[in-house]
């Protein structure tokens, strides 16, 4: 099942026919107030895969709701447990027919029904238990570099990241897209200044035309907010401008064609390859603050759409891992590959250097992919990162210009 | 074209200004588009330097785009950031400079 120069990656099979290259038993909490009992409940297996996700909020919120269920349902994730305080408006009945049926063990635990805090993590940690010892039956099958979905972002970005690790993923998303991977790019509000070229290279003029209405809608939603997706650390680093910033991010997409436009929680058809674009701007009026408020939320957005792995590049130094899905660091920077390498699984700032070329750097992380899909974990999975953080938005749905392919599998209704 | 130094990177033939490679010390000199200039303060790795002189207005080019206009003159080789470059777009939040 190995296609074109790759190796074949190992999955496990779910019942809506895409692969997991994880097998995580998923801790969620529906509401802030559940929020401790669920992470006591995940704490007690910190040496296992089993991770902890939620939603703070008790206002009811579509965008969170198919969030949740997207995530529950990753191919990453085998089994979910989740944790409601009981008052709280999210619609968990909802939420754990559509874990249900899409053929996975849930159980939702409800605090105020369970008898408070110690019941609920006595019976959370039995379940949890329990899902593991199902899951661990579960034997990995042979799996194809076509069936992934790969996400790319950026986080701490500096004067760098636009020379050496972001144009070397753009490097291997051509060869892994060329392989029949989905590969995803985001945060438009980091794209601004690139639109009339991203336009060019989408797959149909009706796409070209969603991509610049997105565009226009990010620029507008940070003008309004007084800042672009621009942090002290940037210009610390040498970077000057939004639009810099955006020439830099936009080098991870490659050369390829856009083939779509998505939104968080629209999974992209893999088997074809794709280059496609994530909006993550709200939709509407400036609503619940900034789009994404760091790094994490979009890293969430991206697994949430289906991201097996995530490609993120960094010149300041981030750190961070995520729930669910493996974050690989490539580290654009060589000043900040040398003070950091246990947090880094790539030294992309060796190309400054002279050490290696692009195209060397850019096959270092198709094997790198290769690898971390087959059980070798990250950098950041080693160290136990799992970040997660989900808040308000609000979007409306994609319209057909935006998907000039159509999608292969359903994955549930959306809300 | 003149001659660049190997520390600099001119990105783009259009360009207006330079990346920086490797951490600059003050008093470095190095060759830009064929003239030595002398680098006054230190200068980090990714940062900018100007390939010519700039008039205030002008545009910045880096990747054979604009990345903002020039907000007063810049001198060959002189530090390219936000004391002299403004984004087209939104304005940039920075800190005041710590202690």
């Amino acid at each position: 099942m190995s296609t074109g120069t790759f190796p074949a990656l190992r999955g496990y099979p779910r019942a809506d026919g895409r692969k997991g290259i994880r097998n995580v038993v998923v801790v969620g909490y529906l509401v802030e107030c559940a929020h401790h009992v669920a992470r006591h409940i995940t704490s007690r297996f910190t040496d296992r895969e089993v991770h902890l996700i939620g939603f703070p909020g008790c206002y009811p919120n579509a965008y969170a709701e198919k969030m949740m269920q997207r995530l529950c349902t990753h191919p990453n994730v085998g089994a979910a447990l989740l944790v409601s305080l009981g008052c709280e408006s999210m619609n968990k009945s909802w939420l754990e027919q559509q874990i249900a049926a899409s053929g996975r063990p849930v159980h939702t635990l409800t605090i105020q029904k369970t008898g408070g805090t110690k019941k609920t993590i006595a019976a959370g940690v039995e379940w949890v238990q329990w899902a593991l010892d199902e899951l661990g039956g579960m034997e990995p099958v042979p799996m194809g570099v076509d069936e992934l979905v790969i996400g790319t972002t950026c986080g701490g970005s500096d004067g760098t990241s636009g020379l050496t690790a972001n144009p070397a993923v753009g490097r291997a998303f051509d060869a892994l897209i060329a392989a029949g991977a989905a590969c995803v790019f985001e945060e438009t509000g980091e794209l601004i200044g690139c639109e009339p070229h991203m336009v060019q290279r989408a797959v149909t003029p009706e796409l070209g035309g969603e991509i610049m209405r997105s565009m226009e809608k990010a620029a507008r939603y940070y003008a309004t907010l007084g800042y672009g997706s621009f942090a002290v650390g940037n210009s610390d680093g040498g970077l000057t401008t939004i639009e810099e910033k955006s020439l830099g991010a936009y080098a991870k997409s490659g050369a390829s064609a856009i083939s779509g436009l998505v939104k968080p929680g629209d999974v992209p058809p893999s088997g074809k390859g794709g280059l496609y674009l994530l909006d993550v701007v709200p939709d509407g009026e400036v609503r619940f603050g900034f789009p994404n408020i760091n790094d994490n939320a979009e890293l969430a957005e991206l697994i949430a759409c289906g991201a097996h792995l995530i490609l993120f590049t960094t010149g300041r130094g981030s750190v961070v891992g995520s729930a669910i899905s493996p974050v690989i660091k490539v580290c654009a920077n060589p000043e900040t590959y040398r003070a950091m390498q246990d947090d880094m699984d790539i030294d992309a700032g060796s190309i400054l250097e002279g050490r290696a070329t692009l195209e060397e750097v850019g096959r270092e992380i198709c094997d790198r992919v290769v690898a971390i899909g087959n059980q070798v974990q990250s950098k950041s999975e080693e160290l136990g990162h799992q970040e997660f953080i989900l808040t308000y938005k609000s979007f409306e749905p994609i319209g057909p210009a935006c998907l000039p392919v159509s999608m292969p599998f359903s994955i549930g209704a959306v809300r | 074209m003149g001659s660049f130094d190997s520390r600099v990177i001119l990105l783009a033939p259009e360009d207006n200004c330079v990346a920086v490679a490797a951490t600059l010390a003050a008093g470095t000199r190095l060759l830009i588009d064929g003239a030595m200039v002398l680098i006054e303060r230190d200068i980090g790795i990714g940062h900018k330097l100007a390939r010519r002189d700039i008039a205030p207005g002008e545009k910045i080019l880096k990747y054979g785009a604009i990345i903002g206009s020039a907000t007063r003159p810049i001198a060959r080789g002189a530090h390219i950031h936000l004391h002299n470059l403004a984004s087209d777009y939104l304005p940039t939040y920075t800190l005041p400079p710590a202690g």
